[in-house]
């Protein structure tokens, strides 16, 4: 039998696993959706498999570690908090298949002057540098460094709000670039949704370090009370 | 009689205070010193347990309550039990007055060889109540407090040790409340029972607080977050962690308490 220490230790692993395998997806969605490389774009998408059978394993050792091994305190928390970012990890991936989609299924090259104008570049940069961050915070127990991707999801709903704007403005010009920019948007949509996710796998690294629930609260109060 | 229980109950005065006070409380049996200096207050018609891994003092210390430690060899204490603001180690207290006030459960079922009425009237009679009306009465309301009085109302006269395991607990708890007690210690009272039987004995107890104070020391974690709406834990004669059994399960103050509530030692 597995003690609850190495029990932990393994629903642990797993958890990185899964960090490590949905950073990969959408550092290879990035590379593929700026390099229009549909090869890379479609090992993104048969790669989303391997992310949905992850998925599924840890939600079955959670459930199995929470039935057999009656956890409490730290350990409930750690297990209810894998669970979710587990759950918000998967989305991640399912956000990066859905870009792969569109650069195999649209077969459009987006004008690089809109790319700039829209800061597309700075949404990808934005998003994996919030994933870096809150996989460091995940593997080093660190709640302070999870505190940081606040901060930076800002950024994110910044330029997404902007680019209604900018679309608006830009399809008036130049309705012909109507197909660009819906490809576009629905990029950022999915990016600004990745910063999202991060910000709730930061509130739920919190809930399980420092027992604090964190959700629903303004960020910027959040970060105050440390 | 039963106005006598129900007013136990609502008295409003109570039920601010603190049932049960110990001070600076020491045991020692013989050289050996079983409880270092506990404070501690236990409010009324609440559930508290007590945890702890074996030989932390948790059983010594309930038992201090109705003062079941007297007769142990070499037993020594220190300091005060209060119970209603009263000192109970006053040499003026009347132990079997004490007794028939604070009930206690023990881990293993011990019904008299009587019969099932006996063993709840037992109390009553040897408090020289012979009135068979009155007796019965009591024994009906005590039993079906426990919720046994369905499963043995036709059986009254039949042996309690013909009983299961969890029957023979529950009747023990119908012999305890047969006396109207305002305070009741069990002492790991589902350990040797099986999981049905457990879950109506906690079942029981919860819906006992609201007429009595109960104290429950138990080995099984999960039981104590169920049942209790504190929890103590002890360790080595030590009080380590006092809280609310939603908070102690939850996030623990002490490293200790966290290590011995997720099986870690102990």
């Amino acid at each position: 039998m597995m003690s609850i220490d190495q029990q932990r230790e393994a629903l642990n692993h797993s958890g990185l696993e899964m960090f490590s395998l949905c950073k990969k997806q959408l550092v290879n969605a990035q590379e593929a959706f700026f390099t229009h490389d549909n090869d890379l774009a479609e090992e993104v998408i048969h790669t989303e498999n391997r992310v949905n059978g992850l998925d599924l394993k840890i939600d079955r050792d959670c459930e199995r570690f929470i039935a057999l091994y009656n956890p409490v305190a730290g350990d409930l928390r750690f297990v209810l908090a894998l669970r979710k970012i587990n759950f918000d990890l998967e989305r991640i991936g399912d956000h990066s298949y859905g870009i792969s989609k569109y650069i195999v299924e649209i077969d459009l090259t987006p004008d690089e002057r809109l790319l700039e104008l829209l800061q597309v570049k700075e949404m990808f940069d934005s998003a994996l540098s919030m994933l870096d961050d809150i996989s460091e915070a995940y593997k080093s127990g660190n709640s302070k460094k999870a505190r940081k991707v606040f901060k930076k999801d800002k950024v994110l709903n910044k330029i997404n709000m902007k680019a209604f704007g900018i679309i608006s403005t830009e399809v008036k010009k130049d309705p012909q670039i109507i197909d660009q920019v819906m490809l576009l948007f629905s990029v950022i949509k999915k990016l600004e949704r990745i910063g999202d996710l991060v910000t709730n796998i930061a509130e739920e690294i919190i809930f399980f370090k420092e027992a604090e629930v964190v959700k629903h609260q303004k960020k910027s109060a959040v970060k105050r009370k440390k | 009689m039963e106005t006598k229980i129900k007013s136990a109950v609502i008295d409003p005065s109570i039920k601010k205070k603190h049932k049960l006070e110990a001070k600076a409380v020491k045991v020692y049996y013989d050289g050996f010193t079983a409880i270092k200096g506990i404070d501690m207050n236990i409010k009324a018609n609440k559930v508290t347990a007590f945890i702890g891994p074996s030989g932390c003092g948790k059983s010594t210390f309930l038992r201090l309550f109705n003062r079941m430690n007297d007769y142990v060899d070499g037993f020594r204490m220190e300091g005060e039990i209060l119970i209603d603001g009263e000192n109970i180690y006053k040499k003026k207290v009347n132990v079997e007055q004490l007794r028939k006030q604070v009930g206690m459960v023990f881990q293993k079922p011990n019904p008299f060889p009587k019969s099932i009425f006996e063993n709840v009237a037992y109390g009553l009679k040897i408090q020289g109540i012979n009135d068979k009306k009155y007796l019965l009465e009591r024994v009906e309301e005590s039993l079906k407090q426990v919720a046994l009085w369905d499963e043995v109302k036709d059986n009254l006269n039949k042996s309690a040790l013909a009983l299961s395991g969890g029957q023979q607990q529950r009747l023990c708890i119908a012999r305890t409340l047969a006396v109207e007690p305002s305070i009741i210690l069990m002492d790991e009272p589902t350990s040797a029972l099986d999981p049905l039987s457990t879950a109506k004995i906690e079942e029981l107890i919860y819906q006992l607080k609201n007429q009595y104070t109960i104290v429950i020391v138990t080995h099984n974690m999960q039981q104590a977050g169920r049942v209790s709406d504190y929890t103590a834990f002890f360790y080595m004669g030590e009080l380590i962690e006092y809280d609310s059994s939603k908070k102690l399960f939850t996030n623990p103050e002490k490293k200790q308490t966290e290590n011995y509530i997720t099986g870690r030692f102990g």
